[in-house]
This record gives C-alpha cells, structure tokens and sequence, in this order.
C-alpha cells in the first residue's frame, strides 16, 4: 500500500469520533449552553455582591430569604458549576501527564460537586431561616 | 510523544505530523488573550471556593461569618478578590469573543486585535466600575 494513512485501525473501525455527535459535541454545546447562562447568572452574583459588600449577617439572611434571590443564587450555583466541570476537563485532559489524568479527572468532577452542594444547602439554609 | 504501539498484524501508523508550535510565532495580542482565557477559567474554578466558603460562613453562625468577613476585607482579601473579579470579567468578556467566533464573525486581522484589545480594556474598566461602587458603599457602612 504506497499511501501513508494518519487514520488509527480504531478509528475506521468505529467510523466516528468524539467530535461527530459524540460526547465531543455534547461537551462543546454544553459548555456554550452554561456560558450563556453564565451570563445572566454573573449579573446577578456581582449585584449580590455589590448589595452585599460589607453588610452584617441580619441584611445577607434578609437577601437570601427572598424568594427571588433565593432562585437566582442557586441558578448562579449550577450553571456555574457545570460550566467548571466541563471547562476544567480541558485543561486537565490536555496538561496531566498519563498516570494522573483519570484521578485528576474524577477529582475534577469531586471537588465541583462539593462547591455546588455547598452552595445550593447554604444559600436553602439562609432561605428558610434555620 | 509516546508512539502509538501497532496492533499485531496491523501496518504500523505513519508518524503523526506536528505543528512547530509557539516558539516560531511573532507575539500577537490574541493569543496572550487565548492562554489568559484558560488562566481566568482556572483562576474562576478556584475562586469559586471564596463564594462557598462565604455563603458557607453565612449558614452556619453570625461568629464564622464575622470571621470569613474579617478575612475577606483584609487588604490581601481585598486584592484576591479585586483579581477574582477581573478574572470573572475577562473569561465572560473572552467568552463573548469565541461567540462572535463561533457564530464566524470577527476574523479579519483588525477585527482580532479589536476583539482581543476590547477584552482587556473592557475587563479591567468592569472592573474598576464594581470595585469603585463596591468600596464606595463599604465606607459608606
């Protein structure tokens, strides 16, 4: 066979890679969908912090304990927190040397679950009142 | 680069071509603006504890959230979260760059280095606007 092929075994054999309607374009349209609401979101958390900036604890609980904050607050949370996930995989997926990508992957996907759950139990406690 | 193992009874692979990447490029503005794009994305992930810990703070009792407060208007504090700020500000001003992309406008030589100048300059004035209504009302306090 005189042509030089760049294309694995694997690769023919399956026909299709991450970038055609697999997980590649999930993870690209994914990423788009949460920076856009990302957006809105980000608004919201710097006129927070900016209503915020410096109050005592009785003006954070009132905040927090409308509704409407309530919401937005927890939107900020998960559209953030996807956002992270997907984005931090890039540069761990591109940067961790073999032996560590997997941990570093799972890590990723940990630690992002942490920050929401976090977020979302704090800013339900402050709602509710205790 | 690890070279691919053949699989038995398989050609083995021609070797793949490689880009000669970053050392021959002339300094451009954009692809500084494409490495800060990826540092404030990894810079937000762990900014993202700040907040957890503060909402935290504020769940748990009046006495955590004095102290998470008294950390956070520290002059450090203040510096980390000024830079968390900018950080926010420029991956959301980058963010709606590669949409401009995505949707193929804006690739035109001027138009790169406008989009990639606008960036900078429209992250750091965001910036300065929160900040300065932000100390502005904390004195106010």
């Amino acid at each position: 066979m005189p042509t030089t092929t760049y294309r694995t075994e694997l690769k023919k054999v399956r026909g299709l890679g991450s970038a055609i309607g697999g997980p590649g374009t999930d993870h690209f349209w994914a990423q788009r969908l949460t920076a856009v609401s990302n957006l809105f979101v980000v608004a919201f958390l710097v006129y927070t912090g900016l209503t915020l900036a410096g109050a005592p604890l009785g003006e954070v609980k009132a905040f927090f304990g409308h509704p409407f904050n309530a919401i937005a607050s927890i939107l900020v949370v998960i559209s953030t927190a996807i956002h992270m996930r997907l984005g931090m995989q890039v540069p761990v997926e591109e940067y961790m040397p073999h032996g560590l990508k997997v941990p570093f992957l799972f890590l990723n996907t940990f630690f992002v679950i942490v920050i929401a759950v976090v977020g979302v139990l704090s800013i339900l406690k402050l709602f509710l009142g205790n | 680069m690890a070279e691919a193992k053949p699989i038995a009874g398989t050609r083995p692979l021609a070797p793949k071509p490689m880009s000669p990447h970053l050392s021959i490029y002339r300094f451009q503005i954009n692809m500084i603006l494409s490495i800060m794009h990826r540092v404030t994305g990894i810079t937000n992930y762990f900014g993202s504890l700040i907040l957890a810990i503060w909402i935290a703070s504020a769940a748990t009792s009046e006495q955590a959230f004095n102290t998470v407060s008294s950390y956070l208007a520290t002059p450090l504090g203040l510096v980390i979260l000024i830079g968390f700020t900018w950080s926010v500000m420029h991956h959301m001003l980058g963010g709606i760059r590669h949409f401009v992309w995505d949707v193929g406008w804006g690739f035109s030589k001027p138009a790169v280095k406008f989009l990639s100048w606008a960036t900078l300059f429209g992250s750091l004035t965001l910036t300065a606007i929160i900040w300065g209504y932000a100390l502005s009302h904390w004195g106010i306090r």
